[in-house]
């Protein structure tokens, strides 16, 4: 058991080797030529104005929000899934009524308009 | 038992050389991490390796999609070396960070997306024990790390100081994170037909392949893969035309590189999970078990079997890249969180309930009832689809009539075209 997590221990460590490995040849390899025209952040062509580390639209925080709900919630239907042979009606009912808790989320976002994209 | 090089290369072969290994010098700690690290290193390498090859066949596939002939110069008459001549360009390109952007988050993020797209690389089983590691929970597992890459894309847009690849950043924590719900939810029916989250296990439950025993959610699967790989119709994380580039516009040389590869090996994970969770992954009518002499070819023919089925799936993904346009985003949102989720959420019940009734009878007989149990929901589904969309057809419509009687009434104009 602890064993299979070896090699995926050792594979999060070795990992960062493969993509830092490119950027660090095209760092040694590439010309170093900097001036600050260069360094502007590219837009338009037309120099930037104001920061963009701003307030953004709630809209897209919504999604997050109901995402979320659905990402913990599912969760807890992996493991009903995988041990389906040992659940008795009883727990197959739970589980059923759990996606329907599941489904009245999602209708309650929707009545309330919360899936519109203004 | 001593070391035998006709052995050894006989065990290479049938790709049982790790076994071999473990029988010559033992079943010790010390020799498992060295195996594991030499499976790392031969998982990862094959993944950057295999996205040179990715890159020249989308290209060409989709040059003759558009009626183009593709790279057809540097390497030969088809143009083999075009991606190994691009790669080397990037190496040489200069290395810029921009003025304004966060110099940790900004240098962080081609980092981390490319460590999640190769970790999910460690439960896919390539042939008969040719897997990284058989985790009992690997279904499971690829899901918490395919979720990083939402975390890397948002490390680089917010990063780099700059609107559109804000904006970039957004839209793909938007698409990314809604369309992990139906991905989620759809590989619940695989792990409830094979009664088991380790990819070694689905493949052994699938006597016949779940894309015959549930195909909807197959179908549901693979259109929430081609988002979450930010693949067209679904690219609107990267939409050249709308916000330049997206989330990567202000990276250059080899870390742009990183993003890309990182956008072709999770692709070609998903259509190689395609391949295990429902067509069977390397199995074809037992020939990954065939054994001749005393070569265990099995093995082999295996791997062959699950590059052909991966490759298909890949295919088909240039194939829709080549042929659909992009979707806008609220037709993005709408259609995944008003169809796709409440239809996986039903078809979950569905499955769940149907295989408690038929569950102890025979395979054939479980194939058909989840067959036309998943055929009945698809159906329903795309009729209340149809429905729905010709009543938006008809508001739409409406709207259209009264803005032209708006506008044509005051100048007492008609206008007879249209």
């Amino acid at each position: 058991m602890l064993t299979d997590w070896q090699f995926i221990a050792l594979f999060v460590v070795l990992s960062p080797i493969f993509p830092a490995m490119p950027v660090i040849i095209n760092h040694l390899l590439g010309p170093k030529k900097p001036n600050p025209i260069k360094q502007q952040t590219y837009e338009c062509g037309i120099e930037t104005v104001g920061d963009s580390w701003v307030q953004f639209k709630v809209q897209y925080y919504i999604y997050a929000l109901v995402f979320v709900i659905f990402d913990i919630e599912a969760v807890f239907l992996f493991p009903i899934a995988a041990a389906y042979d040992q659940l008795g009606l009883f727990a197959v009912g739970a589980a059923v009524l759990f996606i329907f808790l599941l489904g009245d989320g999602l209708a309650y976002a929707w009545g309330r308009g919360v899936l519109e994209w203004v | 038992m001593s070391f035998n090089l006709v052995e050894f290369l006989k065990s290479l072969v049938s790709l049982t050389v790790f076994d071999y290994v473990r029988q010559v010098w033992g079943d010790t700690p010390g020799v498992e991490i060295v195996l594991d690290i030499i499976g790392v290193l031969v998982v990862s390498t094959f993944c950057l390796l295999i996205v040179i090859f990715l890159i020249w066949l989308e290209r060409k596939v989709i040059a003759r999609i558009q009626d183009r002939i593709g790279p057809n110069r540097v390497g030969g008459r088809y143009g083999l070396l075009q991606t190994v001549a691009d790669v080397l360009k990037l190496l040489t390109k200069e290395d810029i960070t921009p003025a304004g952007a966060d110099k940790v988050a900004y240098n962080l993020a081609p980092l981390t997306i490319v460590m999640a797209a190769l970790l999910m690389w460690a439960v896919m089983p390539f042939a008969p024990g040719v897997i990284g590691v058989d985790l009992n929970v690997g279904v499971f597992y690829v899901m918490a790390v395919s979720s990083v890459s939402v975390v890397s894309l948002l490390l680089a847009g917010w990063g780099s100081n700059n609107k559109y690849a804000l904006l970039g950043a957004f839209r793909s924590v938007a698409q990314l994170v809604s369309y992990e719900v139906p991905m989620i939810l759809s590989l619940l029916i695989p792990i409830l037909l094979a009664r088991s989250m380790s990819t070694e296990q689905i493949i052994a439950a699938q006597d016949v392949p779940f894309i015959i025993m549930a195909p909807l959610s197959a179908l549901i699967f693979f259109i929430s893969a081609l988002a979450e790989t930010g693949r067209t119709p679904f690219d609107l994380l990267e939409a050249e035309s709308e916000i330049v580039a997206g989330f990567h516009v202000e990276y250059g040389g080899m870390k742009f590189g990183m993003f890309f590869l990182a956008e072709f090996v999770s692709t070609l994970f998903m259509s190689g999970l395609f391949a295990t969770l429902y067509l069977g992954g390397y199995r074809f009518f037992g020939l990954e078990n065939l054994v001749i002499g005393d070569m265990e070819i099995g093995r082999l023919l295996g791997l062959i079997v699950f590059f052909v089925k991966m490759f298909t799936i890949y295919f088909i993904f240039i194939w829709i890249r080549g042929t659909l346009p992009r979707v806008r985003v609220d037709q993005l949102l709408n259609f995944n969180w008003k169809f796709l989720v409440p239809v996986t959420l039903v078809l979950i019940l569905v499955v769940a309930i149907l295989d408690k009734l038929a569950g102890g009878a025979g395979i054939w007989t479980r194939t058909v009832v989840q067959l036309v149990g998943n055929g009945v929901v698809g159906l329903v589904a795309l009729e209340l689809m149809r429905r729905a969309a010709r009543r938006y057809r008809r508001e739409q419509e409406a709207m259209v009539m009264t803005r032209r009687e708006l506008a044509s009434a005051p100048a007492e104009v008609t206008v007879s075209s249209h």
